[in-house]
């Protein structure tokens, strides 16, 4: 910044643009194409879940049976036979429910699902990595627990979780509530490795700082070091890591629901509407089309963003 | 290096043990009863002792012990006397399944051919089509080339097995009607033209498992060259007068390949658990699916063996891979 003021010789009367450095990261993360179209189609298909309900509200569990097997509207354009029908866009399944309002409601679990998990194994990951590369007596023992659990074979664990403990979190935290507790708390805490150990080293390079060690020859305490001077510097990997988490989380979550071991039926999520949907694909392929558009699309922007977010935060190449 | 070889193989002890204890409490605590799919007119009493039987009457750390004992001890000795025609085993109690009431071991290599077969074919694959790619998107960098194999990793990353296995299976099954959508098992190749069908069958499967491997590897290998091309050693080499496919192939290719060696051999684990997925997808009968299956029925024998054989598979191939490295690269030491 001090190049720019010596180049241009900026008039005295003019007082310079404050510059902060996040405003900074946002002008980079501007640059990158497909970061800016996947942060515009996130909040496209998050707006569509949440506020699409209130616009089209029709009940995603209602039955009507006869009006099962609508074929979305576009298909009146090759088969004029076809039956479709303007109230149903999307078609409706063999029950009759009507598929958007059941990809927006789909949507609204996946999603929230996602983010929780990604934000518990954050957390999770956070919180051993800093121990872990802060205090050297813990680091052993993290580490290795780390080890441990990353060589877990975690997705037959995951179902095994599913399976165990499915009945007693209904009974205590209602059908819907329960499964919701379940798969967050399964994926979180099956995915916070990576987090761990990225933070974790980055964590040891900064202890040998000089800022660190001007701040605990003040007398800093080790918490308020963590919180004032450690953290702030390992905000970037953890908000990289943070986007490939929920990328993973939506996966994982779709998957378990493709296996039938994630939310009970006429609950849908995205994968659970896909499952469904598989038997009568040969007739009906687009209600496989359309919930696995929504999980791959969503998914291919939130690793799109990832890839700018680590592009806008790396201080090396940003104002190139 | 032996030295460590054997330090690590030693410490990998513990830590199966660890695993094998951690996999047995989660399923202790299953509330699943292998009684529950019973007739309802059996006698409560006449139920316990079937339960008995089965092995679940004791408390929970014997019953530990006697799988290690069965899992350690008495299935290696089935194994060598099938193999040489001796009687060690002396018809010592193997794991038996819950479901099938026949040997665990047994079921597991019924399946495993079609799993090796997908999997390990979908591996070769993939890897065999990461490698050129990622050569040549580090060799262009940032061309046509470059940013198609950047986009087509991405959708390998995004897209799940279960979305582009359904979608293959709509389009090329379904709407063309080239290919079988379900992977025959009973199918045997005789002739050219049942090699055909085998071939048609086992396209989509592969190619569905073989795009997550292309995607990760990929990547890898477009890094490392990345990181190699800009070296001091390839400038000296060009600054000889070599050509450019024997710089590029084999001075830069050769130290690339190090850290891509070891990611290959991390990813096997994980294909496995993919497989899973797309078993279920295509209806093969492999491994995974005999998992899902022995989940659903509470067959804690069967669902016990087969994470801990993941398990293994993961722990060996860690140390592989870490051997791997240490052999490959003489900068790294690890005494």
């Amino acid at each position: 910044m001090t190049d720019i003021s010596t180049q241009v010789q900026p008039p005295v009367e003019t007082p310079e643009k404050v510059r902060n450095q996040w405003w900074d990261v946002w002008e980079q993360f501007r640059s990158h194409k497909g970061a800016m179209a996947g942060l515009i189609f996130l909040i496209f298909i998050t707006l569509f879940c949440m506020l699409g309900p209130v616009v089209w509200d029709v009940d995603p569990g209602k039955l009507d049976i006869r009006n099962k097997d609508v074929r979305p509207i576009y298909t009146a354009i090759w088969d004029g036979d076809a039956k479709t029908s303007w109230a149903r866009p999307m078609g409706t399944d063999h029950l009759g429910r009507d598929i958007m309002s059941n990809i927006m409601q789909g949507g609204r679990i996946s999603l929230a699902v996602g983010w929780t998990a990604m934000i518990l194994a954050i957390l999770i990951g956070t919180l051993v990595g800093v121990l872990s590369g802060y205090f050297r007596r813990l680091d052993w023992a993290l580490m290795r627990f780390t080890d441990l659990v990353l060589s877990l074979p975690l997705l037959p664990l995951l179902l095994v979780m599913m399976l165990l403990f499915r009945d007693p979190l209904r009974a205590a935290f209602g059908p819907e509530n329960g499964i919701f507790i379940l798969i967050v708390f399964g994926i979180g805490i099956t995915s916070w490795m990576q987090t761990a150990r990225i933070v974790r080293g980055d964590v040891m390079a900064l202890k040998e700082r000089e800022f660190v060690l001007a701040a605990r020859s003040i007398g800093t305490p080790p918490r308020r070091m963590i919180t004032r001077h450690v953290l702030p510097n390992v905000l970037s990997p953890i908000m990289v890591s943070a986007t490939l988490g929920l990328a993973t989380a939506i996966i994982t979550e779709s998957a378990l629901s493709f296996l039938g071991l994630g939310f009970p039926s006429d609950f849908p999520t995205w994968g659970k509407i896909l499952f469904d949907s598989v038997d009568r694909m040969t007739a009906f392929p687009e209600r496989v089309l359309w919930p696995g558009l929504a999980i791959s699309l969503t998914v291919l922007a939130v690793n799109y963003i990832g890839d700018g977010l680590r592009d806008a935060l790396d201080p090396r190449i940003r104002g190139l | 290096m032996l030295n460590y070889t054997i330090r690590r193989l030693v410490l990998s002890i513990p830590t199966l043990l660890f695993i094998a204890l951690v996999i047995f409490l989660l399923l202790e605590l299953a509330p699943g009863d292998p009684m529950g799919s019973m007739p309802l007119t059996i006698p409560d009493d006449v139920k316990q002792r079937m339960r008995e039987a089965l092995g679940l009457g004791e408390p929970w750390y014997t019953r530990f012990y006697l799988w290690l004992y069965q899992f350690f001890i008495v299935e290696p000795q089935y194994w060598i006397d099938g193999a040489f025609g001796t009687n060690f085993a002396n018809d010592a109690q193997r794991i038996i399944s819950f479901q099938s009431r026949s040997p665990v071991f047994d079921t597991i290599a019924e399946r495993l051919p079609q799993t090796l077969w997908v999997v390990g074919m979908s591996y070769v694959v993939g890897v065999a089509i990461a490698l050129p790619i990622g050569i040549i998107s580090a060799y262009k960098q940032y061309s046509v080339f470059d940013q198609a194999g950047t986009f087509v990793s991405m959708i390998g990353f995004s897209v799940p097995p279960f979305f582009s296995g359904v979608l293959v299976i709509v389009i090329f099954s379904v709407q063309l009607g080239w290919l079988p959508s379900i992977y025959d098992t009973t199918h045997e190749v005789v002739d050219w033209q049942t090699f055909k069908y085998q071939l048609q069958q086992m396209i989509m499967p592969v190619m569905v498992l073989a795009l997550q491997t292309t995607a990760q590897v990929s990547r890898y290998m477009r890094a490392s060259m990345l990181d190699n091309l800009g070296q001091d050693y390839v400038r000296t080499a060009r600054a000889k007068g070599m050509t450019e496919s024997v710089v590029v192939m084999r001075h830069v290719l050769r130290n690339s390949m190090i850290p891509v060696v070891t990611v290959i051999a991390l990813g096997i684990p994980s294909i496995f658990g993919g497989a899973i997925i797309t078993e279920q997808v295509f209806k093969v009968n492999g491994l995974g699916q005999l998992l899902i299956i022995a989940l659903q029925g509470n067959d804690i024998p069967m669902v016990m063996t087969i994470t801990f054989l993941l398990a293994v598979l993961i722990v060996m191939m860690n140390l592989i891979a870490d051997i791997l490295y240490g052999v490959l690269d003489p900068r790294i030491r690890y005494d």
